[in-house]
């Protein structure tokens, strides 16, 4: 069972057996193919705000 | 939603523009495609093209299953529905993509064929167990996200000893059609785009992975950057792409790091390989026929074939003379460029694949640009 920001769905797990209660996943066709890991998705965030961060440093120098 | 809102954000968005504005060097001109459909639409619904400096160039690639399917599958389709009254199952885009005889699925479901709408394969085998007395045929479309679930599909079927399902296979291979973009005869007819580099897709590299890319990005020397659907994966790839394009690396790099790693989900590989084979040959709407390109049922699968249980073959048909799709699909032409395109060739009245499915770069241009192309008079 998944909740697509607020719309309850079942899906197969097949595809993606280590999958857990909680755990985000990525649906296509009724099927989860893939998980998000938590700690990457902040890493890139991080990327983006330190490219924005240095974007401030540069325009301030 | 979580793992979405914060990638939509429009204020970084902006920064990353900045940023791009910086890093891209004035004195060239940079073109990167994005093959994949999902990333065409994120790029017209978002205005990420607005944000990019004039400079850098998105060229919209055939990565949208729905508009690089040729006509002559859908009329096998059709066949199947009206000829041999069987139950066609297929996904709601498949329904609208324009046929021979003025036909397409949906039409045929008027005409009388029994053609059902699903939401995955899975839908189409509760069809086929609630109707024992009925032949049912999943048609089935798409790049390497849908293939795993039909895989799935026709391993139950077998476990279950189901008699009256098979599947219509059109599965069709990423970077096959990538390749043959740089390298087809047909670049010579439409003339050659530069392109510098690609945005891997996103969901495709999920189950693939980030591997498959690596030959093509040493051979043909092209940067390639896997990206998520959300508009700051794209921009950032952007920037990713320049970067390498102006220290003259062609590498594989990975942006979409929360979903894709180097194998890929192995899980779904493996369901595949053990369903389906190469094809030789298909047939694309707008690339025409590419070597081993797609997959087709294995023979230990044959009973869930469809192609093999019925007798309906394949005639490939020509797209509308007037429709410039293939130019388009190989980045030669925008839309605009186009005669028919917003008039002749809607949403609503599909001529060419392009405008079917909303992933396709005409759709996309129609549904989110087509009034920028007018220039705001503001008279005194």
């Amino acid at each position: 069972m998944v909740n697509l920001g607020g719309i309850r769905k079942e899906v197969s797990i097949e595809l993606v057996p280590q999958a857990q209660v909680g755990d985000y996943v990525i649906v296509h066709v009724g099927h989860a193919i893939g998980m998000i890991d938590p700690d990457e998705a902040e890493r890139t965030l991080a990327l983006f705000g330190e490219m924005s961060a240095m974007a401030a440093t540069e325009s301030a120098a | 939603m979580k793992y979405i809102d914060e990638f939509r954000d429009g204020d970084v968005a902006r920064r990353i523009a900045d940023r791009l504005a910086t890093e891209a060097r004035a004195d060239r001109q940079y073109s990167f495609m994005e093959f994949c459909g999902g990333h065409t639409h994120a790029i017209s619904r978002y205005g990420v093209s607005e944000l990019l400096p004039a400079n850098v160039r998105m060229i919209h690639g055939p990565g949208c299953p729905v508009c690089v399917l040729p006509i002559g599958r859908v009329d096998m389709a059709i066949r199947l529905a009206l000829e041999h009254d069987v139950i066609v199952c297929t996904y709601g885009d498949t329904m609208r993509v324009p046929a021979s005889d003025s036909l397409s699925l949906t039409k045929a479901k008027a005409r009388g064929g029994d053609i059902r709408m699903v939401y995955s394969a899975a839908d189409a085998l509760t069809v086929a167990r609630d109707n024992p007395e009925r032949q049912v045929v999943f048609f089935a479309i798409g790049f390497e996200t849908t293939t795993p679930p039909t895989a799935l599909a026709i391993l139950r079927a077998q476990r279950e000893g189901l008699k009256n399902f098979s599947v219509l296979c059109c599965h069709v291979l990423t970077p096959s059609a990538i390749t043959h973009i740089l390298e087809s005869p047909e670049v010579r007819q439409y003339g050659t785009v530069p392109i510098d580099g690609f945005i891997g897709p996103a969901h495709v590299s999920i189950v693939i992975g980030a591997a498959p890319y690596e030959h093509f990005a040493e051979e043909y020397r092209k940067p390639v950057v896997i990206a998520g659907f959300e508009p700051l994966d794209v921009m950032q790839a952007i920037l990713m792409l320049v970067r390498q394009v102006n220290e003259g690396r062609a590498h594989v790099e990975n942006e979409f790091t929360r979903a894709v790693d180097r194998d890929g989900n192995l899980a779904a590989q493996q369901k595949v390989s053990e369903v389906f084979e190469l094809r030789p040959s298909f047939e694309w709407r707008g690339l025409g026929e590419v070597p081993y390109s797609a997959l087709k049922i294995r023979p230990a699968f044959a009973e869930f074939d469809a192609e093999r249980r019925f007798d309906v073959g394949y005639t490939p048909v020509a797209d509308n003379k007037a429709c410039e799709c293939g130019a388009i699909l190989r980045g030669v032409k925008k839309p605009t460029d186009c005669k028919i395109f917003g008039t002749v060739c809607t949403p609503e009245n599909p001529i060419g694949s392009c405008m079917v499915s909303s992933e396709g770069a005409c759709a996309a241009h129609y549904a989110y640009g087509r009034f920028k192309d007018i220039p705001v008079k503001v008279s005194a």
